[in-house]
């Protein structure tokens, strides 16, 4: 089948970017997303042109790296599928498709696809663990966790950190991302000490790295490859309401 | 001279491997090494290439002991390691169950499972070890499976037969990374670590004979740095990649291990490598990379082809006794649950024969029509709805009504660089961890252990083991303009620009394929002697054409993902033929290794330990030179070698 593709290019940073159109005949439906975009690399370079840069790693939907805007949609159109397991088979012959990097202040273009999403690792640094030093730790039996709280953690740690619930927000807000780390770890007893000051680190050093606020569009979890709940959001605000009351202030 | 020539040189020795009573080694090991003062580690600097399981467990865990860590990955996050891909569990011996499992046990089925080609030193610490793993994560906040009264659940996993794997749903590598993970970012907080994202080791710089530094280059910018250390600590996974299609992400790579080998570190067993036999069958020639379905499938799933030579009637339509259920009727013992190896062996046989199914004839079922008449959908839908929907996700088919279509594929490899007991390489001050060594699995790696070794190494053994370098060994400052650190500078620099000048007809990718080709047909599931020398003629010229006529757009000074591959593929070039190379020498065939030579009189892999039991360490003497062999003699004093037999 033949698909035509509208691609954002820019250069690095400083380039004010646009967009390209580029056409792949013979792309078959077998093929996941960025296996077309391989394909048209491939014809670039020996045609002597510039590839497209993306970032993808695993290409099985877990490690996070790919993203992608297909059709104004964070990881395209098909519900609960990151970039990388979406298949051509959801397109149809002769279609057109436009294919633009995550768009956020949070996450600036490095080239073409690639965005910078370093934000999120200054979101982990300022309190997204439990700090349990290695050789600390107790017989893993001393503390049983009901198995619902398990299930929930499980569930908000299932997020792959690869920034569409950024991309989807009209307001460029991690929020979803955010309430997803504070959800697996408020819901393990080994999280409660830290409960308190990882929600107010977390929050402020969001805010700090230029993410917008939260106004409950439910845009990111219906973007979340992962579907992660929305509620997680929920308990972020839950939380840092409990620790502000508490007086918690970040440290510095 | 031809490559396919060697000489045999002085036999390498583990001089860390401590002897006695195998229950007291690690033990009397530890306390064996020397310390470095507490306020003396701050200034002692490591650097630690790769942020998978190994790598990031060992940067947090030297971090959190004081160290002044550098840590490299090639990701835009440490997040994102390949370790975070593993989906069916991790082992330890815990006996939770109360089934019978125990530290020795789990040495034993590792050492068997390995088919007697791993140190039993090593793999008795590893079991060992395994216990603290299950604790450390549990404290971390790993979300484990558990049970109603808030225990943890296990599952019996690989063809064992006791109960202690533990998991995460299918995304077990992941929680346990996430864990890693998260324990690193804590240290980047708090200032003993620094990380470097979107760098990619390209040289290790030696300085009076120890490892001193690496070589990187930022991949946004282009820029090469070099930076100076007081011990290096590679981890940096696996090379299956060298097939081209593999279940590894796609950015791994041989290149850190490679440009280690290059400088002086014994390469140990590169044919060692594992193909797992669920994987989603090859759909054309645009196919990237290839996707396992998780081994779990086995236990409810049947493996069939249809019995007559080119029966393409829809599956459904393949009357019972028409079909041949090719692992029941070869195994019936194990049946559908034979270890790895032999179920990817078997399915090739059937392809052979050409009863192969789907487009391309490379393909067995995997039917689960028994186990939805059995459990009734929905009890099969909860245990593997996930994985049916990634698998009709990728292939547009519906495993609940048409069987899966599934096929092996390379997935980890255990070979990799030589290190002693204390994870230290042929180069004073270069640790190997993970994946990227060559010492726990032997000739196969048993399921849901690979996470368990990369935690092992990184949180407990290496962090201890490298203070006994630290402390014993007196390491001047390093002049940041070295006669050493320049021309490790040059030769990257020399590299880049001779890659990028060649601008020939190629692109990277077709090479790639064309190695890996080569590589699954001559080196893959079945070796001989005839294929091996003929993949020893193709691997040289394919180098010879690559470094003639590869074509890479755009320069160094910037992202150029096609400059990035093309580094990895020239390595892969060089390494593929000494797996290959090693492959031919040993005449025997041996877990994942299988040479036709070496078969019993019913077609099962047939040892050789009168002449084979040894770990085969190669030195490098230069390109597309013979290399030199050093073999580190195996001995069993606690598991005696049978054959495996799973009939």
């Amino acid at each position: 089948m033949r698909l035509n593709l509208r691609v954002w290019r820019q250069k690095d940073l400083a380039d004010k970017g646009r967009m390209v159109d580029y056409s792949v005949e013979d792309a078959s439906e077998d093929m996941s997303f960025l296996e077309l975009i391989d394909v048209l690399n491939e014809k670039l370079i020996l045609q002597g042109e510039d590839p497209v840069a993306f970032d993808h790693d695993c290409r099985e939907g877990i490690c996070g790296a790919c993203s992608m805007v297909i059709d104004g949609q964070p990881h395209g159109p098909q519900k609960a599928t990151t970039t990388c397991q979406l298949h051509v088979r959801q397109f149809s012959d002769g279609d057109t498709i436009t294919v633009e990097p995550f768009r956020a202040g949070a996450f600036p273009v490095i080239k073409d696809l690639v965005v910078d999403r370093n934000a999120f690792d200054k979101i982990i640094q300022a309190g997204g663990y439990i700090s349990a030093n290695t050789g600390s730790a107790p017989e893993a039996h001393s503390t049983p966790v009901p198995k619902a709280a398990a299930d929930r953690s499980f569930a908000a740690a299932n997020c792959i950190g690869c920034g569409a619930c950024v991309a989807a927000c009209p307001n460029g807000s991690a929020s979803l991302f955010l309430g997803a780390k504070l959800t697996h770890l408020g819901e393990m007893p080994q999280g409660q000490p830290e409960r308190y000051d990882r929600v107010v680190n977390m929050v402020e050093t969001h805010d700090d790295a230029g993410f917008g606020g939260c106004t409950n569009t439910g845009a990111c979890a219906t973007a979340c490859p992962k579907e992660i709940p929305l509620d997680v959001i929920s308990q972020l605000n839950k939380d840092y309401l409990a620790a502000t009351v508490r007086g918690k202030r970040r440290k510095a | 001279m031809s490559f396919s020539d060697y000489t045999v040189g002085a036999p390498v020795v583990d001089k860390a491997a401590p002897d006695g009573p195998i229950e007291t080694r690690w033990e009397r090991r530890k306390f064996g090494v020397k310390l470095v003062n507490p306020a003396n580690k701050r200034k002692v600097k490591i650097i630690v290439v790769g942020t998978g399981l190994a790598g990031g467990a060992a940067a947090a865990t030297l971090g959190e002991a004081g160290y002044h860590v550098s840590s490299f990955c090639y990701q835009d996050s440490p997040r994102r390691a390949h370790s975070i891909a593993a989906q069916g569990g991790i082992n330890a011996a815990k006996n939770y169950r109360n089934d019978g499992d125990s530290v020795y046990r789990l040495f034993y089925d590792t050492v068997k499972g390995g088919d007697f080609r791993a140190r039993e030193s090593n793999v008795h610490r590893l079991a060992e070890v395994s216990r603290q793993i299950i604790d450390q994560c549990v404290a971390q906040g790993v979300p484990f499976a558990r049970e109603y009264g808030g225990l943890l659940d296990t599952r019996s996993f690989g063809g064992v037969q006791v109960s202690r794997t533990f998991y995460a749903r299918g995304q077990t590598g992941q929680q346990l990374l996430l864990g890693a993970y998260q324990a690193l970012e804590r240290q980047i907080h708090a200032g003993t670590v620094d990380m470097y994202q979107r760098h990619e080791m390209l040289e290790l710089i030696i300085v009076e004979g120890k490892a001193r530094g690496i070589v990187a280059r930022d991949m946004v910018t282009g820029e090469i740095s070099t930076h100076l250390a007081d011990a290096v600590v590679l981890a940096t996974g696996g090379y299956g990649n060298v097939f081209y299609l593999s279940t590894n992400a796609k950015g791994c790579n041989v290149t850190a291990n490679w440009r280690a080998h290059r400088k002086g570190a014994l390469f140990a067993n590169p044919c060692f490598t594992q193909i797992h036999p669920t994987c989603i069958p090859v759909s054309g020639d645009h196919q990237s990379k290839l996707t396992l379905m998780s081994e779990s499938l086995r236990n409810d799933g049947r493996v069939w082809v249809p019995k007559r030579l080119g029966d393409d009637r829809n599956p459904n339509q393949i009357p019972e006794d028409e079909r041949d259920y090719f692992l029941e009727r070869k195994y019936p013992s194990f049946g559908n649950l034979v270890p790895r190896d032999i179920a990817s062996r078997a399915a090739k046989e059937v392809c052979d024969e050409e009863r192969g199914v789907g487009p391309t004839g490379l393909g067995v079922y995997l039917d689960f029509a028994d186990a939805i008449a059995r459990l009734g959908r929905p009890a099969v839908e909860a245990k593997y709805g996930n994985l049916f929907e990634m698998y009709e996700r990728i292939t547009g088919e519906n495993p609940y009504d048409v069987p899966m279509r599934i096929f092996p594929a390379v997935h980890y490899t255990m070979g990799g660089l030589w290190v002693d007991y204390d994870l230290q390489s042929t180069i004073p001050g270069m640790y190997v961890a993970g994946e990227a060594n060559f010492s726990d699995h032997g000739a196969n790696r048993l399921g849901a252990s690979a996470l368990m070794q990369g935690l092992s190494d990184g949180y407990f053994v290496l962090p201890v083991t490298i203070g006994d370098y630290l402390a014993s060994n007196k390491l001047p400052e390093v002049a940041p303009d070295a006669p050493e650190v320049l021309e490790a500078v040059n030769s990257v620099n020399e590299r880049i620009d001779t890659l990028l000048s060649i601008n020939g007809t190629r692109t990277v990718d077709s090479f790639h394929r064309e190695l890996g080709q080569i590589m699954w047909d001559y080196c893959g599931m079945e070796r001989t002697e005839e294929g091996l020398r003929k993949a020893l003629d193709l691997i040289p010229e394919l180098r010879r054409e690559f470094w003639n006529n590869v074509k890479i757009p755009g320069t160094g000074a910037e992202l150029n993902q096609s400059l990035e591959k093309a580094g990895r593929v020239a390595d892969f070039l060089e390494l593929g033929e000494l797996m290959c190379l090693d492959a031919l020498h040993r005449r025997e065939s041996c877990g994942g290794h299988f040479r036709a030579e070496s078969q019993t009189e019913d077609g099962e892999a047939a040892r050789d330990d009168e002449n084979f039991a040894y770990a085969a360490a190669w030195e490098y003497t230069g390109r597309g030179e013979s290399p030199v062999l050093h073999k580190e003699e195996l001995n069993f004093e606690y598991v005696h070698p049978t054959q495996r037999s799973y009939k």
